[in-house]
């Protein structure tokens, strides 16, 4: 049967728990030493490795099922598993529902963030790595090349990837809502905890120029301000430096009120045409409510931005039939045309047809 | 196929458009889908020809400007607003200024096409012939255009100022602009309104010394309200005394106020005795 020569096999997030999947992830130096040894496979004729936080599996094309097998016990012996110890946690597809598997991957619907978009670039390396080893063919090609259009299909056809669904990642959207762009904005950290220094980190990932860290604790404040490539300012100066600032990460462990409302007013006198965002991530709440009656002043604090990213979860998982009956659609004309021509190719065992590799 | 078309024709031919341009824009907004830009652009874009072909018709027939009644002016205006629009609006690429620009065409355009006794009767000649007076006329309108864009834009500021502090930023409002793009733009659009009816005001004012019984009263002040209105709502927000929804406001409120003395001005050129009336 041809659907035997397409396979993908591996662990992923939904097979095998965190503990199990630190030990089945693969390093770039393992990466490189597996895909040299995979390639000396008798009858592998291609072969990806896409290997992500939460996944780690191999797509190939074989001229028998015993290759498929031979990958697995090579994966296992470098990851010192057992094959029976593997197996508990391994996923194996082969035929039109491995090509279904991958759609699905690269759009984000298999993913633990419903309809992320990180996992496109992460296949797309995955891919590009495989490619320029010579380890992919006609039939990886196409059907490679198919899934990226199928992911761009389903995230423009549906809202499977709008709204953010990280608390995070909701206030930098509603900070681009207030500022438009984040390169002329500055912004006052807070704390240095882990909550605010994973905000931080979302808020540079998408271009923030400037980023202060405040903490009662100076050398706290300048060991993160170190790691973020920040600047650390004494906690003290905050009430009077506030209005230099457009967008306040509020992440302290202070048992009282922090920005209190008269200090919020003394700022917005000092900026008055020009918005200020407060992100009150503290329990409890850093800023005094009324601060968000002043005008141009927004606040949100941790309730708001979970029930926004909630909402948005919410609206994902609305879209997936959708996007299944869209992927489905897909996957059965890229297997019908792909079957045949394997099918064929195999039994003469003759080179895979070129009509597949991307131009 | 378009050869014998009447002006008329053609004006509620740019109505249609500007109102498909609505309607896709309230259909694309329900079903949340952000490519339908270049669709609203295109359709305003067709429309706004139309509009022009139709203006130009009116104006060769009359020959002058067509503001000659009440019809007349309103369809100047809102012509005068796409214009901006799209040089303004597709320039900085406001999403969603050109879905309410088509609401507010299509609003002032089918109400001034629906109501034949707004253009049952024009008055000829009521720029006595003078290509200045007819600047200051057509300037004039077309700050009305330009505080026409100001109040949509002031009216998504509004929108979007609301979501973000009710704390609903999703659904329809994830289309609106930034709070900081719209207030800018608001502003830019305020300075160049204000300029042109400065202009505008300056060019009629060299005529009206010369011959202080040329303009009705009513009209000469209520058009030195608005120009006041606007000029000192550019200085309270230039000083930062206006901000935020309440400048935005004022965008909306003096629009409205610009718009219904639109009726006294006209009517009290009607009132002036003397040139004749053509009836079409």
């Amino acid at each position: 049967m041809s659907a035997d020569h397409f396979f993908v096999l591996g662990a992923t997030h939904h097979t095998a728990p965190i503990e199990v999947r630190e030990r089945l992830a693969v390093d770039a130096g393992t990466a490189e030493a597996l895909r040299g040894e995979l390639a000396s496979i008798p009858g592998l004729r291609e072969f990806t490795l896409v290997n992500t936080c939460n996944r780690v599996e191999f797509y190939g094309v074989a001229t028998s099922p015993s290759a498929a097998v031979e990958v697995q016990a090579r994966f296992c012996a470098r990851q010192r598993f057992t094959a029976a110890e593997f197996e508990q946690f391994r996923m194996s597809l082969s035929g039109f529902d491995a090509v279904r598997h991958l759609l699905e991957v690269t759009a984000g619907l298999d993913s633990q963030m419903l309809g992320e978009t990180e996992i496109l670039g992460q296949v797309k390396d995955a891919y590009g790595a495989a490619q320029a080893r010579g380890q992919t063919g006609p039939v990886l090609n196409r059907v490679f090349q198919k899934a990226f259009q199928a992911a761009k299909h389903v995230r423009t056809d549906t809202a499977i990837s709008s709204g953010q669904v990280s608390v995070a990642n909701v206030a930098v959207d509603l900070a681009l809502n207030i500022f438009g762009s984040l390169a002329k904005t500055r912004i006052l950290l807070l704390g240095a905890g882990d909550i605010g220094e994973k905000t931080a980190k979302a808020f540079q990932s998408r271009g923030a120029g400037s980023l202060s860290v405040a903490s009662r604790r100076l050398e706290s404040a300048m060991a993160l301000a170190d790691s973020l490539g920040a600047f650390a300012l004494p906690f003290w100066l905050m009430p009077v430096k506030l209005a230099e600032f457009d967008i306040v990460v509020c992440a302290t462990a202070a048992p009282d009120t922090v920005v209190s409302h008269a200090t919020a007013q003394t700022a917005m006198r000092q900026r008055p045409a020009r918005p200020l965002f407060f992100i009150d991530l503290a329990l409890p709440r850093d800023v005094d409510a009324a601060a968000a009656k002043l005008q141009n002043v927004f606040l949100y604090n941790l309730d708001d931005l979970a029930k926004i990213a909630d909402e948005n979860r919410a609206a994902r998982e609305a879209e997936i039939g959708k996007c299944r009956a869209l992927i489905n659609t897909r996957a059965d004309a890229l297997w019908k045309h792909i079957e045949p021509r394997l099918q064929a190719s195999l039994n003469g065992n003759s080179p895979l047809p070129e009509q597949g590799r991307p131009a | 196929m378009f050869a014998g078309l009447t002006d008329r024709s053609w004006l509620w031919l740019a109505a249609e458009c500007y109102f498909v341009g609505l309607l896709l824009g309230t259909w694309s907004l329900t079903r949340r889908n952000r490519q339908s830009g270049v669709a609203i652009n295109t359709i305003i874009a067709v429309g706004y020809l139309f509009q022009l072909t139709g203006l130009w018709l009116r104006g060769r027939a009359v020959g002058g400007c067509p503001l000659g009644n009440t019809f007349e002016i309103f369809q100047f205006t809102a012509w005068s607003a796409i214009t901006l629009y799209l040089i303004v609006g597709v320039t900085f690429r406001l999403s969603l200024l050109g879905y309410f620009t088509s609401c507010l065409a299509a609003v002032v355009t089918i109400v001034s096409l629906a109501i034949p006794a707004w253009d049952a009767t024009r008055r000829e000649h009521i720029f006595g012939g003078n290509p200045w007076i007819e600047l200051h006329a057509a300037i004039a309108l077309f700050s009305y255009g330009v505080f026409a864009l100001l109040a949509l834009t002031s009216v998504m500021f509004l929108l979007r100022n609301f979501s973000l502090k009710q704390k609903t930023p999703g659904g329809g409002f994830t289309f609106l602009p930034s709070i900081m793009d719209l207030d800018s733009m608001s502003v830019r659009l305020l300075v160049i309104g204000v300029t042109l009816l400065s202009i505008s005001l300056a060019v009629g004012a060299v005529y009206w010394l010369r011959d202080l019984q040329s303009v009705n009263l009513t009209k000469l002040l209520l058009t030195v309200v608005i120009w006041l209105a606007y000029a000192v709502a550019l200085g309270l927000r230039l000083k930062g005394k206006l901000l935020a929804q309440r400048f935005a406001w004022a965008g909306v409120i003096l629009f409205g106020f610009a718009l219904l003395s639109l009726w006294p001005v006209d009517a009290s050129r009607h009132a002036r005795p003397a040139p004749a009336r053509v009836a079409r």
